[in-house]
Protein backbone atom coordinates (compact mmCIF):
# COMPACT_ATOMS: atom_id res chain seq x y z
CA UNK A 1 0.00 0.00 0.00
CA UNK A 2 2.72 2.41 0.78
CA UNK A 3 4.88 1.36 -1.91
CA UNK A 4 2.46 2.38 -4.33
CA UNK A 5 1.17 5.47 -3.05
CA UNK A 6 5.09 6.45 -3.44
CA UNK A 7 4.83 5.38 -6.99
CA UNK A 8 2.20 7.26 -7.07
CA UNK A 9 3.60 10.27 -5.39
CA UNK A 10 6.78 10.53 -7.43
CA UNK A 11 5.31 9.46 -10.91
CA UNK A 12 2.03 10.91 -11.29
CA UNK A 13 1.91 14.79 -12.33
CA UNK A 14 -1.79 14.69 -11.22
CA UNK A 15 -1.02 13.68 -7.82
CA UNK A 16 -0.43 17.19 -6.32
CA UNK A 17 -3.63 18.05 -7.41
CA UNK A 18 -5.27 15.07 -6.59
CA UNK A 19 -3.68 15.84 -2.98
CA UNK A 20 -5.10 19.21 -2.75
CA UNK A 21 -8.64 17.91 -3.47
CA UNK A 22 -8.36 14.87 -0.89
CA UNK A 23 -7.16 18.15 1.63
CA UNK A 24 -9.60 20.54 0.70
CA UNK A 25 -12.50 17.45 0.89
CA UNK A 26 -11.13 16.26 4.43
CA UNK A 27 -10.71 20.18 5.47
CA UNK A 28 -15.13 20.67 4.35
CA UNK A 29 -15.97 17.63 5.70
CA UNK A 30 -14.44 18.09 8.99
CA UNK A 31 -15.65 22.09 8.85
CA UNK A 32 -19.11 20.90 8.33
CA UNK A 33 -19.11 18.42 11.52
CA UNK A 34 -17.71 21.52 13.43
CA UNK A 35 -20.44 23.34 12.37
CA UNK A 36 -22.95 20.68 13.11
CA UNK A 37 -21.70 20.29 16.24
CA UNK A 38 -21.99 23.96 17.57
CA UNK A 39 -25.13 24.06 15.97
CA UNK A 40 -27.90 23.96 19.31
CA UNK A 41 -25.22 25.49 21.22
CA UNK A 42 -25.60 29.09 22.22
CA UNK A 43 -22.76 31.73 19.68
CA UNK A 44 -19.77 32.14 22.21
CA UNK A 45 -19.86 35.30 23.04
CA UNK A 46 -18.89 36.93 26.75
CA UNK A 47 -20.62 40.37 27.00
CA UNK A 48 -24.43 40.60 25.30
CA UNK A 49 -24.68 40.84 21.69
CA UNK A 50 -25.29 43.86 19.71
CA UNK A 51 -28.39 43.89 17.26
CA UNK A 52 -28.65 41.07 14.79
CA UNK A 53 -29.68 41.29 11.84
CA UNK A 54 -32.59 39.14 11.15
CA UNK A 55 -34.03 37.36 8.22
CA UNK A 56 -37.70 36.72 7.87
CA UNK A 57 -38.88 33.95 5.62
CA UNK A 58 -42.96 34.27 5.28
CA UNK A 59 -45.27 32.05 3.94
CA UNK A 60 -48.93 32.44 3.02
CA UNK A 61 -52.19 32.91 5.19
CA UNK A 62 -51.65 30.77 8.94
CA UNK A 63 -47.80 31.09 8.26
CA UNK A 64 -47.72 34.80 8.19
CA UNK A 65 -49.92 35.08 10.80
CA UNK A 66 -47.58 32.96 13.10
CA UNK A 67 -44.74 34.66 12.47
CA UNK A 68 -46.56 38.18 13.19
CA UNK A 69 -47.15 36.94 16.65
CA UNK A 70 -43.87 36.18 17.13
CA UNK A 71 -42.54 39.32 15.44
CA UNK A 72 -44.79 41.27 18.52
CA UNK A 73 -43.37 39.77 21.23
CA UNK A 74 -39.51 40.09 19.83
CA UNK A 75 -37.55 43.34 20.84
CA UNK A 76 -37.75 45.17 17.76
CA UNK A 77 -34.08 46.78 19.03
CA UNK A 78 -32.39 43.56 19.13
CA UNK A 79 -33.59 42.14 16.40
CA UNK A 80 -32.45 44.97 13.87
CA UNK A 81 -32.42 45.36 10.76
CA UNK A 82 -34.95 42.94 9.86
CA UNK A 83 -34.72 41.50 6.32
CA UNK A 84 -38.74 40.00 4.93
CA UNK A 85 -38.87 37.24 2.51
CA UNK A 86 -41.96 36.08 0.70
CA UNK A 87 -43.12 34.39 -2.25
CA UNK A 88 -42.73 36.76 -5.46
CA UNK A 89 -46.47 34.94 -6.11
CA UNK A 90 -47.32 36.05 -2.55
CA UNK A 91 -48.82 40.01 -2.19
CA UNK A 92 -50.04 39.67 1.06
CA UNK A 93 -47.51 38.45 3.20
CA UNK A 94 -44.98 41.31 2.77
CA UNK A 95 -47.77 43.56 3.01
CA UNK A 96 -48.62 42.67 6.37
CA UNK A 97 -44.97 42.66 7.69
CA UNK A 98 -45.07 46.43 5.70
CA UNK A 99 -47.97 47.24 8.22
CA UNK A 100 -47.17 46.04 11.00
CA UNK A 101 -43.46 48.15 10.51
CA UNK A 102 -45.01 50.95 9.92
CA UNK A 103 -46.98 50.62 13.34
CA UNK A 104 -43.63 50.24 14.64
CA UNK A 105 -42.39 53.25 12.95
CA UNK A 106 -45.30 55.47 14.06
CA UNK A 107 -45.11 54.46 17.82
CA UNK A 108 -41.55 55.45 18.35
CA UNK A 109 -41.40 57.98 16.29
CA UNK A 110 -37.99 57.10 14.42
CA UNK A 111 -37.78 58.32 11.09
CA UNK A 112 -36.41 55.43 8.37
CA UNK A 113 -37.44 52.01 9.28
CA UNK A 114 -34.35 49.39 9.70
CA UNK A 115 -37.07 47.18 7.44
CA UNK A 116 -36.22 45.87 3.98
CA UNK A 117 -38.94 43.52 1.86
CA UNK A 118 -37.69 41.20 -0.82
CA UNK A 119 -39.31 38.89 -2.75
CA UNK A 120 -37.93 35.52 -4.13
CA UNK A 121 -39.31 32.93 -6.56
CA UNK A 122 -40.41 29.69 -5.58
CA UNK A 123 -38.96 26.87 -7.02
CA UNK A 124 -41.93 25.22 -7.55
CA UNK A 125 -45.49 26.35 -7.92
CA UNK A 126 -48.42 23.52 -6.67
CA UNK A 127 -49.15 21.62 -9.69
CA UNK A 128 -46.20 22.32 -11.78
CA UNK A 129 -44.75 19.46 -13.58
CA UNK A 130 -41.74 18.06 -12.47
CA UNK A 131 -39.84 18.58 -15.77
CA UNK A 132 -40.28 22.52 -16.08
CA UNK A 133 -39.42 22.87 -12.15
CA UNK A 134 -35.53 21.55 -12.72
CA UNK A 135 -35.10 24.93 -14.23
CA UNK A 136 -37.29 27.09 -12.00
CA UNK A 137 -35.60 25.39 -9.16
CA UNK A 138 -32.14 26.18 -10.90
CA UNK A 139 -33.47 30.12 -10.91
CA UNK A 140 -34.77 30.04 -7.13
CA UNK A 141 -31.95 28.66 -6.13
CA UNK A 142 -29.83 31.53 -7.74
CA UNK A 143 -31.79 34.06 -6.71
CA UNK A 144 -31.74 32.57 -3.10
CA UNK A 145 -28.42 32.98 -3.14
CA UNK A 146 -28.46 36.13 -4.47
CA UNK A 147 -30.13 37.39 -1.83
CA UNK A 148 -28.55 35.90 1.12
CA UNK A 149 -24.72 37.46 -0.19
CA UNK A 150 -26.82 40.54 0.11
CA UNK A 151 -28.37 40.42 3.30
CA UNK A 152 -25.78 37.80 5.38
CA UNK A 153 -28.12 38.05 8.21
CA UNK A 154 -26.56 36.78 12.01
CA UNK A 155 -30.40 35.64 12.99
CA UNK A 156 -32.77 33.44 10.58
CA UNK A 157 -36.68 32.89 11.78
CA UNK A 158 -38.53 30.87 9.69
CA UNK A 159 -41.99 28.98 10.43
CA UNK A 160 -42.64 26.21 7.43
CA UNK A 161 -43.33 27.81 3.94
CA UNK A 162 -41.03 25.88 1.32
CA UNK A 163 -38.83 28.81 0.95
CA UNK A 164 -37.49 28.66 4.08
CA UNK A 165 -35.22 25.53 3.48
CA UNK A 166 -33.39 26.68 0.62
CA UNK A 167 -32.66 29.73 2.56
CA UNK A 168 -31.56 28.13 5.36
CA UNK A 169 -29.29 25.66 3.37
CA UNK A 170 -27.80 28.50 2.36
CA UNK A 171 -27.65 30.42 5.91
CA UNK A 172 -25.64 27.13 7.25
CA UNK A 173 -23.65 26.95 4.10
CA UNK A 174 -22.32 30.21 4.81
CA UNK A 175 -21.45 28.95 8.43
CA UNK A 176 -19.25 26.46 7.14
CA UNK A 177 -17.12 28.23 4.89
CA UNK A 178 -17.24 31.26 7.11
CA UNK A 179 -18.67 34.12 5.56
CA UNK A 180 -21.23 34.44 8.02
CA UNK A 181 -22.27 32.74 11.87
CA UNK A 182 -25.96 32.46 11.96
CA UNK A 183 -28.65 31.48 14.53
CA UNK A 184 -31.26 29.45 12.72
CA UNK A 185 -34.57 29.54 14.41
CA UNK A 186 -37.62 26.95 13.11
CA UNK A 187 -40.96 27.07 13.63
CA UNK A 188 -43.20 24.32 12.80
CA UNK A 189 -46.26 25.29 11.92
CA UNK A 190 -49.77 25.22 14.28
CA UNK A 191 -51.12 23.29 11.21
CA UNK A 192 -48.40 20.54 11.97
CA UNK A 193 -50.22 18.20 14.93
CA UNK A 194 -48.16 14.68 14.22
CA UNK A 195 -46.35 15.19 11.60
CA UNK A 196 -43.50 17.99 10.44
CA UNK A 197 -43.48 19.76 7.33
CA UNK A 198 -41.36 18.24 4.53
CA UNK A 199 -39.29 21.74 5.32
CA UNK A 200 -39.17 21.01 9.43
CA UNK A 201 -38.30 17.42 8.73
CA UNK A 202 -35.66 18.61 6.79
CA UNK A 203 -34.13 21.25 8.95
CA UNK A 204 -34.93 18.53 12.31
CA UNK A 205 -33.19 16.27 10.67
CA UNK A 206 -30.15 17.25 8.71
CA UNK A 207 -29.65 19.52 12.21
CA UNK A 208 -29.32 22.79 10.70
CA UNK A 209 -31.86 24.62 12.85
CA UNK A 210 -29.99 25.79 15.78
CA UNK A 211 -33.38 25.67 18.11
CA UNK A 212 -36.72 23.95 16.66
CA UNK A 213 -40.05 24.80 18.14
CA UNK A 214 -43.53 23.02 18.02
CA UNK A 215 -46.35 23.75 18.72
CA UNK A 216 -48.42 20.60 19.69
CA UNK A 217 -47.07 18.03 22.62
CA UNK A 218 -47.53 15.02 20.26
CA UNK A 219 -44.58 16.37 18.03
CA UNK A 220 -42.15 16.81 20.96
CA UNK A 221 -42.38 13.70 21.66
CA UNK A 222 -42.02 12.74 18.04
CA UNK A 223 -39.08 14.60 18.00
CA UNK A 224 -37.18 15.14 21.11
CA UNK A 225 -34.55 17.80 20.22
CA UNK A 226 -37.30 20.10 19.54
CA UNK A 227 -38.99 22.72 22.02
CA UNK A 228 -42.73 22.71 23.04
CA UNK A 229 -43.96 26.01 23.04
CA UNK A 230 -47.82 26.29 22.78
CA UNK A 231 -49.73 27.64 20.18
CA UNK A 232 -48.64 31.05 18.55
CA UNK A 233 -51.92 32.06 17.46
CA UNK B 1 -81.60 26.24 20.80
CA UNK B 2 -77.75 27.61 22.16
CA UNK B 3 -77.06 29.83 18.95
CA UNK B 4 -75.76 33.13 19.29
CA UNK B 5 -77.57 35.98 18.54
CA UNK B 6 -75.40 38.44 16.47
CA UNK B 7 -76.18 41.22 13.88
CA UNK B 8 -79.48 42.33 12.83
CA UNK B 9 -82.69 41.51 14.84
CA UNK B 10 -83.96 38.67 13.93
CA UNK B 11 -81.35 37.87 11.01
CA UNK B 12 -78.97 35.18 11.72
CA UNK B 13 -76.34 34.42 9.26
CA UNK B 14 -74.14 31.49 7.95
CA UNK B 15 -70.84 32.42 6.80
CA UNK B 16 -69.25 30.29 4.30
CA UNK B 17 -65.32 30.80 3.61
CA UNK B 18 -63.11 28.85 1.50
CA UNK B 19 -60.40 31.74 1.87
CA UNK B 20 -57.87 31.99 -0.97
CA UNK B 21 -58.76 28.07 -2.26
CA UNK B 22 -60.92 26.10 -4.90
CA UNK B 23 -63.27 24.16 -2.72
CA UNK B 24 -66.10 23.73 -5.02
CA UNK B 25 -67.38 20.93 -2.95
CA UNK B 26 -67.85 22.37 -0.02
CA UNK B 27 -69.84 25.57 -2.18
CA UNK B 28 -72.34 22.64 -3.51
CA UNK B 29 -72.84 21.04 -0.59
CA UNK B 30 -73.68 24.39 1.22
CA UNK B 31 -76.24 24.96 -2.05
CA UNK B 32 -77.67 21.59 -1.49
CA UNK B 33 -81.38 21.17 -0.67
CA UNK B 34 -80.71 19.18 1.83
CA UNK B 35 -78.52 21.38 3.96
CA UNK B 36 -80.14 24.61 3.31
CA UNK B 37 -83.09 23.02 5.01
CA UNK B 38 -81.45 21.91 7.82
CA UNK B 39 -79.86 25.42 8.58
CA UNK B 40 -83.08 26.82 7.82
CA UNK B 41 -84.14 24.23 10.63
CA UNK B 42 -81.84 25.31 12.91
CA UNK B 43 -82.74 28.83 13.03
CA UNK B 44 -80.32 30.29 10.55
CA UNK B 45 -82.10 33.11 8.18
CA UNK B 46 -79.19 33.87 5.56
CA UNK B 47 -76.41 32.10 3.95
CA UNK B 48 -73.38 34.27 2.58
CA UNK B 49 -70.93 32.22 0.84
CA UNK B 50 -67.33 33.53 0.23
CA UNK B 51 -66.37 31.13 -3.06
CA UNK B 52 -62.79 32.14 -3.53
CA UNK B 53 -61.14 30.71 -7.01
CA UNK B 54 -64.02 27.90 -7.54
CA UNK B 55 -66.02 27.67 -10.24
CA UNK B 56 -69.42 26.38 -9.17
CA UNK B 57 -72.22 29.38 -8.57
CA UNK B 58 -74.48 28.80 -6.18
CA UNK B 59 -77.67 29.73 -6.57
CA UNK B 60 -79.22 33.30 -5.50
CA UNK B 61 -82.14 33.81 -2.97
CA UNK B 62 -83.58 37.07 -1.52
CA UNK B 63 -85.45 34.11 1.37
CA UNK B 64 -88.85 36.14 0.73
CA UNK B 65 -90.68 32.86 0.68
CA UNK B 66 -89.17 31.93 3.76
CA UNK B 67 -86.88 30.15 2.53
CA UNK B 68 -82.90 30.54 3.45
CA UNK B 69 -81.63 34.24 1.95
CA UNK B 70 -78.72 32.85 -0.10
CA UNK B 71 -75.56 34.95 -1.62
CA UNK B 72 -72.23 34.66 -2.49
CA UNK B 73 -68.80 36.43 -3.26
CA UNK B 74 -65.44 35.48 -4.24
CA UNK B 75 -62.92 37.81 -2.72
CA UNK B 76 -63.56 40.69 -0.40
CA UNK B 77 -61.30 42.67 1.75
CA UNK B 78 -63.85 42.71 4.73
CA UNK B 79 -63.86 38.63 6.12
CA UNK B 80 -63.37 39.69 9.35
CA UNK B 81 -66.43 42.54 9.44
CA UNK B 82 -68.25 39.05 7.68
CA UNK B 83 -67.00 37.03 10.45
CA UNK B 84 -68.26 39.12 12.92
CA UNK B 85 -71.77 39.46 12.03
CA UNK B 86 -72.08 35.58 11.20
CA UNK B 87 -73.84 33.52 14.04
CA UNK B 88 -71.92 30.28 12.61
CA UNK B 89 -68.81 30.05 10.26
CA UNK B 90 -68.48 27.04 7.77
CA UNK B 91 -64.77 27.31 6.88
CA UNK B 92 -61.81 25.74 5.01
CA UNK B 93 -59.36 23.87 7.34
CA UNK B 94 -56.77 26.90 6.60
CA UNK B 95 -54.98 27.62 10.18
CA UNK B 96 -55.84 31.68 9.17
CA UNK B 97 -59.24 31.14 8.78
CA UNK B 98 -59.79 28.71 11.54
CA UNK B 99 -58.09 31.15 13.93
CA UNK B 100 -59.51 33.94 12.95
CA UNK B 101 -62.89 32.67 13.79
CA UNK B 102 -61.80 31.60 17.25
CA UNK B 103 -60.46 34.16 18.41
CA UNK B 104 -63.47 36.29 17.60
CA UNK B 105 -65.25 33.81 20.09
CA UNK B 106 -67.83 32.10 16.60
CA UNK B 107 -69.21 29.03 16.30
CA UNK B 108 -66.88 26.89 13.68
CA UNK B 109 -67.72 24.34 11.41
CA UNK B 110 -64.33 22.87 9.75
CA UNK B 111 -64.95 21.14 6.76
CA UNK B 112 -61.78 19.19 5.42
CA UNK B 113 -61.25 19.76 1.43
CA UNK B 114 -60.57 15.58 0.81
CA UNK B 115 -59.19 16.53 -3.05
CA UNK B 116 -56.15 17.51 -1.71
CA UNK B 117 -53.31 15.79 -2.25
CA UNK B 118 -51.64 16.43 0.92
CA UNK B 119 -53.74 16.71 3.62
CA UNK B 120 -52.07 17.36 6.55
CA UNK B 121 -54.87 20.34 7.03
CA UNK B 122 -57.34 17.60 8.62
CA UNK B 123 -54.84 17.47 11.34
CA UNK B 124 -55.36 20.53 12.48
CA UNK B 125 -59.12 20.54 12.22
CA UNK B 126 -59.15 17.11 13.93
CA UNK B 127 -57.11 18.32 17.09
CA UNK B 128 -58.96 21.10 17.68
CA UNK B 129 -62.15 19.38 17.01
CA UNK B 130 -61.05 16.62 19.79
CA UNK B 131 -60.55 19.70 22.35
CA UNK B 132 -64.20 21.00 21.24
CA UNK B 133 -63.17 24.17 19.81
CA UNK B 134 -64.52 23.53 16.50
CA UNK B 135 -66.44 20.94 14.34
CA UNK B 136 -64.66 18.94 11.96
CA UNK B 137 -67.10 17.75 8.69
CA UNK B 138 -66.42 16.47 5.31
CA UNK B 139 -68.67 17.84 2.53
CA UNK B 140 -70.78 14.34 2.67
CA UNK B 141 -71.31 14.65 6.41
CA UNK B 142 -71.47 18.75 7.10
CA UNK B 143 -75.46 17.99 6.90
CA UNK B 144 -75.31 15.65 9.57
CA UNK B 145 -72.96 17.64 11.61
CA UNK B 146 -75.19 20.81 11.32
CA UNK B 147 -77.97 18.38 12.50
CA UNK B 148 -76.55 16.89 15.49
CA UNK B 149 -74.26 20.02 16.60
CA UNK B 150 -74.76 21.26 20.00
CA UNK B 151 -72.94 25.15 20.25
CA UNK B 152 -73.01 24.90 24.06
CA UNK B 153 -71.09 22.06 24.28
CA UNK B 154 -68.32 24.15 22.04
CA UNK B 155 -65.48 25.33 24.55
CA UNK B 156 -64.05 28.82 23.77
CA UNK B 157 -60.54 29.03 22.04
CA UNK B 158 -57.87 30.80 24.25
CA UNK B 159 -55.60 32.89 21.96
CA UNK B 160 -52.49 31.31 22.08
CA UNK B 161 -48.83 33.41 23.12
CA UNK B 162 -45.37 33.73 21.71
CA UNK B 163 -43.35 34.89 24.67
CA UNK B 164 -42.02 31.44 25.33
CA UNK B 165 -40.68 31.24 21.60
CA UNK B 166 -39.11 34.96 22.34
CA UNK B 167 -37.63 34.01 25.45
CA UNK B 168 -36.03 30.62 24.28
CA UNK B 169 -34.69 32.86 21.05
CA UNK B 170 -33.58 35.65 23.43
CA UNK B 171 -31.71 32.90 25.98
CA UNK B 172 -30.12 31.24 23.20
CA UNK B 173 -28.40 34.28 21.88
CA UNK B 174 -27.12 35.38 25.02
CA UNK B 175 -29.65 38.46 25.25
CA UNK B 176 -30.21 39.08 29.10
CA UNK B 177 -33.98 38.07 30.38
CA UNK B 178 -36.34 41.04 30.94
Amino acid sequence: MEKSTGRFFSNSSSSLGITCFIAFITIIVLRVIYVIYRTGKPPNKRSPPQALSTLIVLGSGGHTAEMINLLLVLQKDRFAPRFYIAAATDNMSLQKARVLENSWADSSGVKGISAEFMQIYRSREVGQSYVTSVWTTLVATVHALWLMIKIRPQVVLCNGPGTCFPLCVIAFIFKVIGIRWSSIFYVESIARVKKLSLSGLLLYKLQIADQFFVQWPQLQRKYPRAHYVGCLM
Amino acid sequence: MGESQDGVKGKRMVFVTVGTTCFDALVKVVDSQEVKDELLRRGYTDLLIQMGRGSYLPTKSTGDDGSLAVDYFTFSSSIADHLRSASLVISHAGSGSIFETLQLGKPLIVVVNEDLMDNHQSELAEELAERQHLYCARPPTLCQTIAGMDLKSLVPYCPGDATPVAKLINRFLGFPED
